[in-house]
Order: structure tokens, then sequence, then C-alpha cells
């Protein structure tokens, strides 16, 4: 019984974080049709954002030092920074470009992110400790459970109930919500597009630094690589869920955590270090039979 | 207002060298055969497919190549061709979205809930249906929607793209009721594309006719049905009339 809520945790705080990925990519997707590949790289910056630049191995913490209310919206801003920043130098350049042209641009975008890090800090993981007062375990139910990651699925939940509240309440969220399904015809009702496209970074942004916070807290390395894996699960994530779906994302981001850990959990020894291909292979399985996704987006319609 | 515009898309010339003004408060129906560039011009003077050619002032500003979302705010409320309701979205929500660019005014909050209570008393079936997604609503239910959204933002200039299509005779009645007392109350100017000029003859105004991208003839709707160029304009007979 304690093993199986044991994976249950593992499997929802896992999925918590393809979800996150997920919904950060699915929000800018909705409005401007980019698939947004700098975003794992923009949950590297985040934390790296902490570190004085060095290329040791034990990071000189600069901001990591801040009590946790400062450190917390200190990344998050970071990341929303960033986001803004690429969308007004690189993505506002492409916004009439086929979504092709402004994926690649994505691309070349996060290798410039990702060399700018690797250049001030060398690509030696460096240790970090972040929040440690969250790596005890706690007992929940008669499971153990390391502490990190009950507040790993608390916050995911107190974020998507936000954002839904964000989106559904405010004059903002109408905006955003009008733009990504028909961007001209909000434009004529005198929508900004800049401001809602610079929104949904920002939002997205914030969304990469928060994986990354947790991340970092998980593994207790800052590592030029750590949002790359996230990036490409919610990626597929996004796909599965239907491109532009917003609960899409989440459930598909969810789904992908569970499968990942119930197959690391059922598959046998020698299988688990192939644990990702039987878990792509079901991605393939799903697109076969749900081509459009699980909930169809508007995304995969035309924009007029 | 348009002076001497010319739209484009690829290579297909849409709209050739148009030149047209709307005085302040008047009606101006446009009419034409399918193809004739109707819509185009609509949405050049909109914003949404600037034009490759020409000028277009509104409201003493030259808003060639400016952005939708400028245009709208110095005044005008487009109704585009296939009502393009944001279908996910709540009837009421549709009703607000044009809203926050009046945001920083005083007295914002007071004027959209007297505004939609306004086009809840034109179109009392939106009242009923306003929590109910807008995706679902029936074609004519939709119509007065964005009819209904266009109104919102107390604009100078109403352009609206086929008001009737697809509507059942009584509701077109009643839209076209509704916007010509719209137009006595608060001194709109009205732009109507119209397929049709049978309801532009009925409405009165001025009526121009398009064709082939230009525009044929220019002058007031009752008068002009008479006409024999009207016809021709239509069946395409006796190219020199």
């Amino acid at each position: 019984m304690t093993a199986i809520l044991q994976t249950v945790f593992d499997a929802l705080s896992l999925g918590s974080l393809y979800a996150l990925g997920a919904l950060g990519i699915a929000l800018i997707f909705g409005v401007m049709r980019l698939v947004n590949f700098a975003h794992g790289d923009v949950i590297a910056f985040s934390i790296f954002a902490l570190l004085w630049p060095s290329t040791d191995v034990v990071a000189a913490v600069v901001a990591g030092n801040l009590p946790w209310f400062l450190l917390i919206p200190f990344v998050l801003a970071m990341g929303a920074g960033l986001s803004v920043l690429a969308e007004i130098v690189v993505f506002r350049r492409f916004r009439n470009a086929s979504p092709a042209t402004m994926m690649i641009a994505s691309f070349a975008l996060g290798f410039v992110i990702r060399y700018f890090l690797l250049m001030l800090f060398s690509s030696r993981p460096k240790s970090i400790s972040l929040l440690p007062a969250l790596s005890q375990p706690v007992e929940v139910l008669g499971a153990r459970i390391p502490l990190l990651q009950l507040i790993t699925i608390l916050t995911t939940i107190a974020i998507l109930f936000g954002l839904t509240a964000f989106l559904k309440r405010s004059r903002f969220g109408l905006e955003m919500r009008a733009a990504a399904e028909n961007f001209t015809m909000a434009r004529v009702l005198g929508v900004r597009a800049n401001r809602v496209i610079m929104g949904a970074f920002a939002l997205s942004g914030a969304l990469a630094a928060a994986i990354a916070l947790i991340l970092g807290s998980q593994t207790g390395t800052a590592d030029i690589q750590m949002g790359t894996n996230v990036m490409l699960m919610a990626f597929i994530a996004t796909v599965i869920g239907g491109l532009g779906s917003l609960p899409g994302a989440v459930i598909a981001g969810f789904l992908l955590g569970a499968a990942s850990v119930a197959m690391q959990v059922s598959l046998s020894i020698d299988a688990r270090p192939f644990r990702d291909a039987f878990v792509y292979g079901a991605v393939i399985l799903v697109l076969i039979f749900r081509p459009q996704g699980l909930l169809a987006g508007r995304g995969t319609k035309e924009r007029v | 207002m348009l002076s001497d515009v010319t739209i484009r898309y690829g290579r297909l010339t849409a709209v050739r060298n148009v030149s047209l003004s709307l005085a302040e408060g008047e009606i101006l129906f446009v009419t034409g055969p399918n193809g004739a560039g109707k819509s185009s011009l609509l949405r050049a003077i909109a914003g949404v497919t600037p034009p490759a050619g020409g000028r277009v002032d509104f409201a003493d500003h030259d808003v060639t190549g400016r952005a939708p979302e400028d245009i709208a705010r110095l005044g005008l409320s487009m109704v585009p061709e296939g009502r393009e309701v944001f279908g996910s979205l709540t009837t009421e929500e549709n009703l607000l979205v044009g809203t926050g660019m009046h945001a920083k005014e005083r007295n914002w909050r007071a004027r959209v809930a007297s505004a939609l209570e306004e086009v809840y008393e034109t179109f009392p079936v939106l009242k009923e249906r306003r929590h109910g997604q807008a995706g679902l609503l029936s074609g004519g239910q939709q119509q007065m929607l964005v009819i209904g959204r266009a109104l919102m933002t107390n604009p100078r200039l109403v352009a609206i793209d086929e008001p009737s299509l697809g509507l059942a005779p009584n509701v077109i009645d009643l839209v076209y009721e509704r916007l010509i007392a719209l137009r006595a109350q608060r001194a709109l100017t009205l732009l109507i594309v119209e397929q049709s000029s049978t309801r532009a003859m009925m409405a009165g105004g001025r009526m121009i006719l398009m064709r082939g991208g230009e525009v044929l003839l220019d002058g007031d709707a009752r008068a002009m049905g008479q006409s024999e160029a009207m016809q021709a304009a239509y069946f395409g007979y006796g190219e020199q009339a």
C-alpha cells in the first residue's frame, strides 16, 4: 500500500513538472502559433541568474542566499524577464513569419542562451543548495515522501487554479483567450497585440522559472542542460494534449509523468534504461489514434 | 476617407484605385456582386489588410498601414465577414472583449455596464444566453452578438460586412431597425456591405455599387434602384453602361 502511494506521489510530482512546462509552451503557442524551443533554456537561465559567473564546481551564490520570500519572486522575475526580452528582441521580428520559421528562430535563441551560460559558467553542473529545508521527508498516510515532492504537487495545483482564475476573471485573461482564438478579430476590437503576446511570454517565463526552482531544489545542482529533458517532455505533452489547448497540455503532462513512473516501476531491470523508448512508443500510439491530440486545440485551425 | 486605394492579394488585385469619402452621421451601403472587392475595402479601412497603394484616413488621422487595434481605438468598429465570434468564450465575454480600450477613462465600469444593458435590451435573446458558450448560439444569434459587440465601444463608425447573411428575414428587419435607430440616437456613421441592393433601397441613404474592384455608381440608394446601370452591373450585359 505504501509502495503504491509512494509511486503515486512520484508520478504526480514528475507530472507536475511536465504539466508546468507544457503550460508554458501552450500559452505562447495559443497566442502566436510559436512552438518555443528556447523554453528549456529559459528554465536553466532562471537558476543560473542566482549564481555569480565562475567556472568553479561549487557555485558562488549571489542571490541564492536570499530568504525564500525574496528568492522565489526573484527567480520568477528572471524567467519572466528573459522571456519578455526574447519576445521583444527576437520573436517580434517574426510575427508574420510561418510557424516553421518561428520555430527555427526559437531553436537559435535557445542555443544563444545556452552558450551564453556555457561561456559564463562552463558546462560542469554546479552544486547549489536552494531551499534546503525542503529536502526533509514527511509522512503522508504511512508513506515517507520528501517534503519537496509534496510542495511541488501542491504548488502546481495552486498555479493551475491561479492561472485558471486569472484567465477567466481578469480583463487581461479575457483578452488573451480572445486573442488565442482569433487574433485578428481581437485586434479589430482594439485588443493590443503586443500587450497580449508580452503577457503570454511573461507568464510562460515565470512558469519556466517555477520549474527551475523545483528542479534546482530537487537535484541540488544547476546544469545548463537541466531544462532540456523537461522541455522535450513538455513539448510532447502539448502535442498529445492538442496544440493550443491549455487543459489538454496539463492533462497530458500529468499522463506523461504517470506513464514514465509506471514504466520505471513495472519494467524489468534490464528494460529500465529504455524507459523513455517505451514512453515515446505510447506517445506514438496515442497520436496514431488521435492525431489532433486528446483535447483538440484551436491551434490546428488556420489563422485568419 | 479612402483615396486612390488599391488592394492586392498576391497577384490578384481586389480593389483598384478606389476613392471614397464618408460624412459623419451618414449611412453608406456598399453593394455589388461577388468578388467586387466590397469586403476587401472594409478590411483595408479596419487595417486588417493594409492597402498596396493609396491612403486611408479616419477621424482626421492617416491610418494607412496602422495596426487594427490603433484604428479601433480611433472609433472604428468593424464586423467582418463570417461573424467571427469567439466560440469558446461566453456571450457576455464576447461583448466585453473590446471594452478594454477605454479602461483608463472615467466612469468606465458604469459605461460598460450600461452599454451591456443596451445591447441586451436590443437583443433580449443574448441576455438569456449571456453565460452560455457563444459558439453554441445559432447563426442569427451570433450575428446579433457580433453587431452588439461592435456597438459596445461607443464607436464613431460601424462597418458591417453582410449583416443579413444567413439570417431569417424577420431577424434582418430587426437588425436594420436597431442599426438605423442607433444611428439616429448617437450620430453614428454606418458603412454596410450587402450583396443585395434591395435592403439598401428600402433603408435609404447613400449607396455605391462596386464591380471588379472599382466603383461603378455612387448616389442615392432609392434613385439608383430604378436605374438600368444597376442591372447591368449585376448581370453583366451592356459593359459600356
